[in-house]
């Protein structure tokens, strides 16, 4: 089996379905984070992750080799994941309003005085997954995976600037997460305090 | 200019994708309180980039994958580039793809677990 994901690639569109299943190997554990950090939850990550590297799979004699094979595997998980979370929303009713209320919870010390950036990623993490949905795909895609807001408007369904919109409303809302400062969100004035406000 | 004007600039602004206006560029350059924001925006999207590098462990995924992917029909592959998929009867596709398909089914109905956290 060669090293080489472009070969397994070029191998897989001429119908080599061992080498696809190499792909699939070497590439799963990136495409089920990308879904985790879209969703938020395990077992959709998990029906998401599938479906992506099915639709891949269909899809892949029309892949033409002029997009990394990586990044064209987070927009179909992306799409996936966009179609999933609006079925979701449809069957549990819940609140996809980007303008929804970020769950207001800081549940260690002070990250002001925090230098360690391992411990910043997992609070980061977790202030990921108390985003909007809606917000979240979009920081998730454009500030970790580096898709191109043109990307992601097309696979989330939205324009441009919606993309660029929500991208810049999700950053303000991590930072005001990770990094309160007296009279978030409105605050017009102040200085920042020494420490963290703990949270209700 | 007061600061709150630029609230919905500045995390644009931090990665360069958004330019300032000569007003926005001469108040921020003389309020720190600005700079200062700017600053943890710089911080939070290094962080979010390094978020790159980490894999959460899924057990079992890849089979539940390539059990999945064994249910494709090839002849619906195939047809897009229009080539020969003799190899497989009809009847020997159809049979493997109501076999994955139940496994499929079976995985979608497993337990919801919400995340903890
Ligand atoms: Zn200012």
């Amino acid at each position: 089996m060669p090293a080489d994901i472009d070969e397994l690639v070029a191998l897989s569109t001429e119908g080599d379905r061992a080498a696809f299943d190499e792909l699939v190997r070497r590439t799963y554990h990136d495409t089920y984070t990308l879904a985790l950090r879209l969703l938020g939850h395990e077992e959709d990550a998990r029906d998401v992750t599938q479906e992506a590297y099915l639709r891949a799979y269909r899809g892949l004699p029309k892949f033409r080799g002029d997009a990394q094979f990586s990044t064209w595997l987070y927009r179909i998980t992306a799409n996936c994941a966009s179609t999933h979370l609006g079925r979701r929303a449809r069957n549990r009713h819940e609140v996809l309003d980007d303008e929804a209320p970020v769950a207001d919870l800081h549940p260690d010390g002070d990250p002001a005085g925090r230098a360690d950036q391992a411990a910043l990623r997992a609070e980061l993490t977790d202030a990921l997954r108390r985003l909007p949905p809606k917000l979240r795909a979009v920081v998730v895609l454009r500030d970790i995976y580096d898709l191109p807001h043109e990307s992601i408007a097309a696979e989330l369904g939205i324009s441009e600037s919606a993309a660029k919109v929500r991208l810049h409303r999700a950053r303000r809302k991590l930072r005001e997460d990770l990094f309160p400062l007296p009279g978030d969100p409105t605050a017009v004035e102040g200085v920042e305090a020494p420490g963290r406000a703990h949270a209700v | 200019m007061p600061c709150d004007q630029l609230t919905d600039t500045l995390p644009g602004v931090a990665d360069g994708s958004v330019t300032l206006d000569r007003a926005g560029r001469a108040h921020v350059e003389a309020c720190l309180r600005c700079q200062a924001e700017l600053v943890r925006y710089r911080r939070l999207l290094r962080s979010l980039h390094g978020l790159r590098g980490e894999w959460v462990a899924a057990p079992g995924l890849l089979t539940e994958i390539l059990a999945a992917l064994d249910g494709v029909d090839p002849d619906e592959r195939e047809a897009r580039t229009g080539r020969r998929t003799a190899y497989l009867s009809g009847i020997a596709a159809a049979t493997a793809a109501g076999a994955a398909g139940a496994i499929v089914f079976a995985t979608r109905v497993r337990h919801r677990r919400p995340l903890a956290g």
